[in-house]
């Protein structure tokens, strides 16, 4: 079987695990709607005060929402002994470990940039940025799919994963949300925002290039 | 393809503790090891050393192919089959879905796949979920991608432990047909195995 026959097959048993078993997208949905609605609970519904806020808000939504299946990507596969089969098979482990990526991005943080201008909207957002949350969102999940795998993958075998993939991962993607909120910031200044969503997109392109050595290095770690 | 497997001089570190130091072992094609040991003695991290998952301390593991020795890596990844204590499944899987992936990754395809479920007893159970199957169902699945794609070298780590007395039987001819056909196994067992195998004790 040639090695991108074999890719598609894992993307796709990835995707149907992320499906399956709690609905991951789902959650992360749910999660990601409680967040933007507990917002305004919080400081006060007047549409002056959450307006300008607004994009920075779904932002920072954003980025909590998709941390909470992070542990799920490589931790189910170590525990239950497949990580040792998927070693053993026609792909490398850096070609493993970004496929994985490829497909929470899909399964997670797809679905979250789709919803990233509805929540963005219902905080006061003015519909003209939409085009923007969700470009920004969509190139954003990217970010943090590499940089989550990253600290998904160092956590492997250790009690309190979440927690420690958490710790890892809010200080990695803190540079995506200062570029994708910043572009939102630029636009609703009447800015140029281009230069924020190009940080982001270099910032996510640095990631899934860069990460896949650190995450393969990682379960070799733990495979050992 | 692997027709010879060899260790030599090999010493592996676990945590603090040495396991195994100046281990040899030669294997050709046509046998079967039955690796033997007290709890510990490192019959696991011998098996995961020589699929390149533990890096010894000292000492080589080399694959012999038909034109001499191979690249480590690639032999591992085309000719090296690892079924250990975990059989890898996913519980909200369906058998089949399982098997398929497991076999297609490991360079089988479907009708290998369903030729090997056969062979084992598996074909009634595909349709169920994983985690509605036994735990010697379970390992017979994970087995399955051993006959389903084609490896030369079999690492087993205590593969009968959950299996009853037939399809252990059974296992043990599918075994004894693989090594026939030129196939290598090593297996870490407690129990005899059921095929004509050299016994290496580790201390």
């Amino acid at each position: 079987m040639s090695g991108v026959g074999a890719r598609w097959r894992l993307y796709r048993r990835e995707l149907a695990l992320a499906w399956s078993g709690g609905g991951g997208p789902l959650l992360a949905l749910g999660f990601y709607a409680a967040i933007a609605t507990l917002v305004p609970f919080a400081t006060g519904p007047a549409p002056q005060r959450l307006a300008p806020v607004a994009g920075g808000l779904a932002w920072v939504a954003l980025a909590l929402a998709s941390l909470l299946s992070l542990e799920r990507m490589f931790e189910r596969d170590f525990e239950d002994g497949a990580l040792d089969m998927l070693a053993l098979g026609p792909a490398s482990l850096e070609a493993i470990a970004a496929v994985k990526c490829l497909a929470h991005w899909t399964a997670v943080c797809a679905p979250l940039a789709l919803a990233a201008p509805l929540a963005a909207a219902a905080l006061g957002a003015p519909l003209a940025a939409a085009p923007l949350v969700l470009a920004t969102a969509a190139v954003g999940g990217v970010a943090f799919a590499f940089v989550g795998g990253l600290g998904a993958s160092l956590a492997l075998g250790s009690r309190r994963g979440g927690l420690i993939i958490a710790l890892i991962v809010l200080p990695l993607i803190s540079p995506p949300v200062i570029f994708g909120g910043g572009a939102l910031d630029a636009l609703a200044a009447g800015l140029d925002w281009r230069p924020g969503l190009l940080m982001l997109a270099a910032y996510a392109l640095a990631a899934a290039a860069i990460s896949p050595f650190a995450m393969a290095a990682a379960c070799r770690n733990a495979l050992s | 393809m692997i027709t010879s497997l060899s260790v030599e001089a090999l010493s592996l570190q676990r945590g603090e503790r040495l396991l195994l130091t100046d281990f040899g072992l030669r294997l050709a094609a046509g046998e079967a090891i039955a690796l033997t040991g007290p709890n510990g003695a490192g019959k696991t991290s011998l098996l995961r050393a020589i699929a390149g998952f533990i890096a010894p301390l000292a000492g080589r593991i080399s694959f012999g192919g038909a034109v001499g020795e191979l690249d480590a890596a690639e032999a591992r990844y085309a000719g090296v089959h690892l079924v250990g204590h975990q059989d890898g499944l996913k519980p909200g899987r369906t058998a089949r879905d399982e098997l398929g992936f497991a076999v297609d990754w490991t360079g089988g395809d479907d009708d290998s796949a369903a030729a090997a479920a056969a062979a084992l007893g598996l074909a009634p159970l595909l349709d169920l979920a994983v985690r509605h199957l036994s735990a010697g169902q379970r390992r017979r699945l994970a087995l399955a991608r051993l006959i389903a794609s084609p490896r030369a070298l079999w690492l087993l780590d205590e593969p009968f432990a959950p299996l009853d007395a037939a399809h252990r039987a059974r296992f043990g001819e599918l075994m004894a047909r693989h090594v026939a056909g030129g196939g290598l196994v090593i297996a870490a067992v407690h129990d005899p195995l059921p095929i004509a195998a050299r016994t290496v004790a580790l201390a």
